[in-house]
């Protein structure tokens, strides 16, 4: 994925020209959301299971030296090889490397959302070795050449007849055919040839035992097993915070992480790799890519909890309305844009902007991460280190102005209502943001101050 | 400093203070850990269920249900050669009968290792699969299942829920993604 110049609102305002698509996507996820909270209320002890979770995570946080320590032990003595990458950068040299020692020109891929956040396709691809999605969703838009706008969901943007195209061109599937049956059972026959033939097979890896040295991978489709068990080279690519102390702990995950992604009690597979099979090489890459600077700022580090549900992005009246593509980051919605600026303040400084700070994310999250009080941190840091607009900064530096003086205040609330009164062209206008969407409103005779000295004295 | 050792001074740096393992104790609740409830959500998941007496009645039913299999793979039969063979032929292996160690119900997931399996795509790769689980091993949460699983034995395990699905196409399920199109549960009496 190229990095866009555009910002969110720019790209939110793309997305909003077609009114009746953004009403289908807005109500798509909210019946998604609608399905996470009919799961989460049939759990009486839901609170808790949530509190658990959050609690195993801190301790993993707090303790991560030693677990990834003894994760690596564990996962050498089980045959596997373990890799550490520092950067995104070092993350693809890896991967490659890998496939170049073993000849490998054509490779099948599960989900990963840390190889979206390392663009590792692209540089394959230009080491000339061919990736093949393998998640439907992910098949779809890669064939479109877009990035997935959704991590659980990735074409939640895209309508069947869009989809029933993009498979007449590439898969051969009849023009005008658009029924999700069909168009499966055609992707199920395609990548089925391509599960047969790779040699390689590069999967993401949901939880990673420190106990044990196994790796969890969930899915529905069984694209991960299908890939790990047919191929030679087993890669699976993990961001350092994958890991949990013990493997009882991965019951309270896997109880919690279907049933808030998507509303299903748990996952098809939840599959347990700890040994390669005779014969195969299963690697581990162990990606940091910012994470251990996350991990330093005490105000941010809770998002290193996230076990990638997309609850928060179902739920956010902003992503339900600007689509996954205008964050223009790997990890969209409101956990994406706490963990965006990390790896890129400047490039990300517009993300914690885009959201109401409604508080819907942090109460739907299944590891309770304070999501809307990291974005207002943002915000925050952000302004203090120059990431903001200069107009944003010149509106704030007034607004703050006119705040801290009464007599300013009062008198520019006097002036704005005359104003809105005698020239409500002045307001209402193209100019004015708060105008797009809705009619202003109208002004009111007199301030709550005047209101309140007048009737305090009656 | 290579880079692991970089990444392992940045975290040891950064941790926060450590904090005490909470205790996995009542998450469970009041959870049934019953036939009717596992079967109450195995159809949910489109999985469908059959009690038997034992193994021996499984052939009929399958060949009642499913009258067009041609190759099926039975665990535990004495046809064997198909486990020193390259996995890859699996392909057209129509059903596979599977025996399952501990069933969830909670979620409708069952517990199966590559001990069982022999291969481990056997269970993903056949297009239609059959799982054998006898009724005294459906538990009532993933608490207990990972209670009674333990340790790990081998070097793969899976908990499987149901048939392959797919949703991704404007949110309609479709079963029969990439792995088994259906997914067949015989409880056994034992």
């Amino acid at each position: 994925m190229n990095r866009q110049t555009a910002d969110h609102a720019t790209l939110a305002d793309r997305f909003n020209e077609n009114e009746p698509r953004v009403d289908w996507h807005d109500q798509t996820l909210w019946w998604v959301r609608a399905k996470r909270d009919k799961m989460a209320r049939s759990i009486p002890e839901w609170e808790q299971l949530r509190d658990t979770a959050s609690a195993i995570k801190r301790n993993a946080l707090g303790n991560l030296y030693e677990y990834l320590i003894q994760f690596e032990q564990q996962a050498t003595q089980n045959g596997a090889i373990v890799h550490w990458a520092a950067d995104a950068a070092e993350h693809n040299r890896i991967v490659t490397g890998i496939l170049q020692q073993h000849g490998v020109r054509h490779l099948v891929k599960s989900k990963s959302m840390l190889t979206e956040e390392c663009h590792l396709n692209p540089h394959l691809a230009a080491n000339g070795i061919e990736v093949i999605d393998t998640d439907l969703g992910e098949r779809i838009v890669q064939l479109a050449k877009e990035p997935p706008s959704h991590i659980v969901l990735p074409c939640i943007h895209k309508k069947k007849e869009e989809i029933g195209e993009l498979f007449h061109e590439h898969l051969g599937t009849p023009a005008g055919n658009a029924d999700p049956q069909f168009l499966t059972a055609a992707a199920r026959q395609h990548l089925r040839k391509e599960f047969l033939q790779a040699k390689a097979a590069v999967t993401g890896v949901n939880f990673a035992v420190a106990e044990t040295g196994e790796m969890v991978v969930c899915t529905n489709e069984g694209n991960a097993d299908m890939g790990a068990h047919l191929a030679d080279i087993h890669i699976a690519c993990m961001g350092i915070e994958k890991i949990i102390p013990q493997r009882k702990h991965l019951g309270v995950f896997l109880r919690l992480l279907a049933r808030s992604a998507t509303g299903q009690p748990i996952t098809t597979y939840s599959s347990h790799f700890r040994q390669p099979r005779a014969g195969q090489e299963l690697h581990i890459v162990l990606v940091d890519n910012g994470r251990s600077r996350q991990l330093g700022r005490e105000d941010f580090r809770n998002s290193l909890k996230c076990i990638r549900c997309g609850a928060c992005m179902n739920t956010c009246p902003v992503y339900r309305r600007s689509g996954g593509h205008s964050y223009h980051t790997a990890v969209a919605g409101p956990i994406g844009a706490i963990l965006a600026p990390n790896l890129d303040m400047k490039d990300y400084a517009d993300l914690p902007f885009a959201s109401t700070l409604c508080g819907s994310c942090s109460n739907v999250c299944p590891v309770k991460i304070d999501i809307h009080q990291q974005l207002y941190k943002w915000r925050q840091v952000l302004v203090k280190e120059g990431h903001t607009t200069a107009s944003k900064t010149a509106g704030m530096k007034m607004m703050s102005g006119v705040l801290s003086a009464p007599r300013t205040y009062r008198a520019a609330g006097k002036m704005g209502r005359w104003v809105m009164r005698a020239f409500p062209g002045m307001v209402n206008n193209r100019l004015n943001p708060w105008y797009k969407q809705r009619e202003m409103p109208a002004p009111p005779a007199q301030s709550f101050s005047q209101w309140y000295e007048k009737n305090k004295k009656s | 400093m290579s880079s692991r050792e970089q990444i392992l001074a940045a975290v040891k740096q950064h941790q926060p203070e450590a904090s005490v393992l909470p205790s996995l104790e009542g998450l469970s609740g009041s959870m049934p850990g019953t036939l009717e409830a596992y079967r109450k959500v195995l159809e949910g998941l489109g999985g469908s269920l059959f009690e038997v007496k034992d193994e021996k009645e499984i052939p009929a039913l399958l060949a009642e249900h499913y009258p067009h299999l041609q190759r099926i793979i039975t665990i535990g039969s004495n046809e064997r050669a198909w486990i020193n063979e390259d996995p890859h032929l699996l392909e057209n292996v129509d059903m596979a009968v599977v025996p399952g160690l501990w069933g969830v119900a909670e979620n409708g997931a069952i517990w199966l290792t590559e001990q069982e399996v022999q291969v481990r795509v056997l269970p993903f790769i056949c297009q239609h699969l059959a799982i054998v689980l006898p009724k005294s091993r459906i538990l009532p949460t993933m608490h207990e299942a990972y209670e009674k699983i333990g340790a790990p034995q081998n070097g793969f395990g899976v908990f499987i829920a149901g048939p392959s699905k797919t949703a991704d196409i404007e949110q309609s399920l479709v079963l029969g993604a990439h792995g088994a199109k259906s997914l067949v549960v015989f409880i056994t009496e034992a």
